[in-house]
Order: C-alpha cells, then sequence, then structure tokens
C-alpha cells in the first residue's frame, strides 16, 4: 500500500506502522503514525464525538 | 436551528436556502469555548494543507425534531458528511473544532474539543454521530 509520508509516496513495507487509540466519555478516538528509519512521516487521526460540551445556539429556535 | 442559524430552509428570510456553515480547527493554547461568539483566525491551527477559516461543513439534511405546540421535544442536527482535512501537516497540538456560521457573519454555532493531535503528512477525520434525538452533534431540549 502506497503512503502518503513527508518524504513523498512511499510503500508500506519500508515504513514502521504504529497505532492507537482511545476511548472515553467525549470520544472515540484512533490514530496511525509510519515512520522512516525513526523518523515521523505520516500521523492520521480519526475522532468520533461523543458529546457536544460547548453548543450555543445563538437565538435559535425549533424548525 | 432555522433562526440565526438556518440548517434548513423553510424559513422565511431574505435568502430561501440554508446557511453554509465551516468547521475551523484551533491550537490547545486557544481561547475558544461556550463563550465564543464569533470565529477568530487567532491560534486556528496553521500549515500545509489547511486553509484558514477550515472547510465547509456538509448540510444534506436539514434539523429535525420532536416537539410540538403542546408537547416538549428535541431539535437536533448533525452534518451530513464527517468533517475531513485531507493530507495536511498540523504540527502544532490541537484540540478543538468551532463550528460556525459563515452566512451570518461568521457567527459561532457550536464548540467541541477532543485529546490533543497533530497532523503529519496525513489526514484528520471528526466522524460525526448518528444523526438521532440522544446522539445528534446539536441537540436542544425544549419545555
Amino acid at each position: 500500500m502506497i503512503i502518503t509520508t513527508t518524504k513523498g509516496e512511499m510503500d508500506d513495507s519500508l515504513l514502521e506502522k504504529r497505532e492507537g487509540s482511545i476511548d472515553n466519555d467525549i470520544e472515540l478516538t484512533t490514530w496511525v503514525e509510519y515512520y522512516h528509519e525513526g523518523e515521523l512521516v505520516h500521523r492520521s487521526a480519526h475522532v468520533t464525538l461523543k458529546t457536544s460540551p460547548f453548543t450555543n445556539l445563538v437565538a435559535a429556535s425549533m424548525a | 436551528m432555522t433562526a440565526t442559524h438556518n440548517f434548513g430552509t423553510s424559513p422565511i428570510r431574505a435568502a430561501s436556502t440554508a446557511d453554509t456553515f465551516k468547521a475551523a480547527l484551533y491550537v490547545t493554547t486557544a481561547t475558544v469555548n461556550a463563550a465564543t461568539t464569533v470565529y477568530s483566525s487567532t491560534n486556528e491551527v496553521s500549515g500545509t494543507g489547511y486553509t484558514a477559516g477550515g472547510i465547509t461543513v456538509t448540510n444534506a439534511t436539514a434539523p429535525s425534531s420532536t416537539n410540538t405546540s403542546a408537547t416538549a421535544g428535541v431539535g437536533y442536527w448533525t452534518p451530513s458528511g464527517n468533517l475531513v482535512y485531507s493530507t495536511v501537516t498540523l504540527t502544532t497540538a490541537f484540540d478543538t473544532v468551532l463550528i460556525y456560521n459563515s452566512s451570518q457573519s461568521n457567527a459561532a454555532v457550536s464548540v467541541h474539543t477532543f485529546g490533543a493531535q497533530t497532523i503529519t503528512a496525513g489526514t484528520f477525520t471528526l466522524t460525526m454521530p448518528t444523526n438521532t434525538t440522544t446522539s445528534a452533534l446539536l441537540r436542544l431540549s425544549t419545555t
């Protein structure tokens, strides 16, 4: 698989892959990192929000 | 949800179309919270692939409500697509997204926080919850 990195497109066979996640009351987050010779060259993250702690609908009304 | 912020098309206003909403990311040192009333570029993230002001929120679904004139209920709305910042490099940690109404003087709609993230030549995705009375991104109870 080809990965977009800071050094251009690279085959994942050349990279070390690390993954992680966090799951709490606020979010479910996963991330993936690729390293080339010990250097971080790609990091993506995906966050699923579970709550809306600060919602401010100014002067809104129901439809 | 269809007054100041027009997520749908039913209100009678000068414009009969839904407003345009955008989503901007902020670094961890930013003060963006319930007191925020308008979009600001102060402490907004910056980096390769990211445009100041953020991305446009996909809004193909008008808000829903369960209340009637006689009974309480819930008004709710969720963007119809995930918020996706593709092929960006954001090296300063960020933890906040502000959704704001770019059709109404950039008025703030909602602020959402999450664990601090950085992105390196990658994609940051905020996956939207299911659009229901109990899980929608924006929910307003009526009495």
